[in-house]
């Protein structure tokens, strides 16, 4: 099993807490003076996402998380599974539904995404942070209207509902923000 | 403020002197760990304070002297510390713990005086800042009280510190948790006559109670730590044998021997004066009179980018 001391602790070191995979986030080194050292950190949970705060005396080992951070292409869901493939050797992996989570609202297929995993297995995938996807529905859009903000939803191709201006019509292809899935523009 | 600093010591006759960053020998204290570098295939040390090369100035001289230098210490890095960082120490003889607080507050004084910054002092011993705010007595407390304690009142216990560690490592804990947080969040606080126990290089004494306390004091600044200084030992085989105490300590905690300044303890051997000796981090006084909440804000390139 592979530890880390605490004076190997830096941001984005992997670290398991709780059995949980954990990126370190924040490392302070805390010491009264002349003395013991201790190491307060902020870890970010990679499987929930939640931010926990521990602190070690130094000197302490913890058990290193083995992931891996890859490009993969999305292929396709069969429903169950969402699929991806790493480009250059082919190799293909089976995410699930836990593992994809939000990402699902953002890919219909080709994009490139980020792909944590834990052990060799899919952990996490993260959409590329802006999509282009199309308006599947939405209602008639005003000409000339060059209100600022005012807004209407939309649904995109995946399903997913963001809030648009008031110009935009069913058919057009929309740039998304996918970390606040907010729009940005017409592609 | 180094302006200030060199025209306060001049004032007072304090000669500054210079001595070598590097050295053939290491630091024996277990919490400190130096930066190793070679000459001529032979490992040599970055010093962690220049004390022990100041001392052996001063067992020669026997007249107070000071120095600003960088000094050097392996895996300190946060918003309190870099690894490489400015320090200015000074030594009096004839003085005794609190004369040199006296003095050390005077100084603060005379550099914060254009600030913003209020110059009050409030002075603490180590004793009284643990009843204050734990209600128990620290020289006559046990690691497994300690563990106790922290388990009644729901104090946050570090991965691997244990009931059965050094009671130290639990005082030391507890300061950074309880003590430090009750102290005057913008203001200067002394702390002094620390436990026997963790006394480095000060001596001992009878303290009020029946305790034997070592004669040592901390200046803080809210809770950053500022200073430290000591009613320093002139005991060569008292320090001795403390040395090899260190050391074992470092073999328990699986941490490398260091070799033991031999220059230093024959100093000591052939005489330093009676005096006291305090060592500043210059770069968090800066902090200080600046505002600044951390350490890179005062340095031109902290580690990071250096």
């Amino acid at each position: 099993m592979a530890t880390y001391s605490t004076n190997q602790f830096k941001n984005g070191l992997k670290i398991i807490l709780d059995g949980d995979p954990c990126s370190i986030t924040e490392n302070n080194v805390v010491k009264p003076g002349k003395g013991q050292a201790f190491n307060k950190i902020k870890a970010k949970n990679l499987r929930t996402g939640r931010v926990l705060e521990r602190t070690f005396k130094s000197t302490e080992s913890v058990e290193a998380a083995d992931v891996d951070e890859m490009n993969v292409e999305y292929l396709y869901s069969d429903g169950e599974s969402w699929h991806f493939m790493e480009p250059t050797s082919f190799e293909q992996y089976a995410a699930d539904e836990v593992a994809v989570g939000d990402a699902v609202k953002w890919i219909k297929g080709q994009e490139l995404c980020v792909m944590t995993l834990w052990d060799g297995a899919p952990l996490t995938i993260t959409p590329p942070n802006f999509v282009e996807l199309a308006v599947a529905q939405t209602d008639p859009g005003l000409k000339g209207d060059t209100a600022q903000g005012a807004t209407k939803p939309a649904t995109l191709e995946t399903g997913t509902e963001v809030k648009v201006p008031l110009f935009v019509n069913e058919g057009d292809i929309l740039k998304v923000d996918t970390r606040t899935g907010e729009y940005v523009s017409r592609a | 403020m180094m302006k200030d600093i060199r025209a306060f010591f001049d004032a007072r006759d304090v000669v500054e002197v210079e001595t070598p960053l590097l050295s053939h020998y290491s630091t024996t204290d277990p919490h400190l760990d130096s930066l190793c570098t070679r000459f001529r295939e032979q490992d040599c040390y970055l010093n962690t304070s220049p004390e022990y090369a100041m001392k052996r100035l001063l067992a020669q001289w026997r007249q107070p002297i000071y120095q600003i230098c960088k000094a050097f210490r392996d895996d300190e890095i946060g918003p309190n510390h870099n690894p490489e960082f400015t320090m200015l120490e000074w030594y009096q003889p004839g003085y005794d713990m609190m004369q040199l607080i006296d003095e050390v507050a005077e100084l603060v004084r005379t550099v914060c005086r254009q600030s913003e910054v209020e110059h009050v002092f409030e002075c603490l011993s180590y004793q009284q800042a643990f009843e204050n705010v734990t209600g128990f007595d620290p020289h006559h407390v046990t690691a497994e009280q300690c563990f106790q304690y922290s388990v009644d009142n729901h104090v946050e216990i570090p991965q691997g510190l244990e009931a059965a560690d050094d009671v130290n490592d639990w005082l030391d804990w507890l300061l950074t948790q309880l003590v430090m947080p009750a102290f005057k969040t913008d203001g200067f606080t002394f702390l002094y006559d620390y436990p026997a126990s963790q006394c480095a290089l000060a001596k001992l004494e009878d303290g009020p109670g029946q305790a034997r306390v070592a004669k040592r004091f901390e200046l803080f600044f809210g809770e950053v730590e500022l200073a430290n200084g000591f009613y320093e030992l002139t005991d060569a085989d008292e320090q001795l044998s403390r040395f090899q105490r260190e050391n074992q300590e470092r073999e328990c905690a699986g941490k490398e021997v260091s070799c033991i300044d031999k220059n230093f303890i024959e100093a000591l051997s052939s005489g330093l004066p009676d005096c006291s000796g305090v060592a500043m981090g210059l770069d968090r006084l800066l902090m200080v009179l600046s505002g600044a909440a951390s350490i890179d804000q005062v340095l031109s390139f902290a580690w990071e980018r250096s």
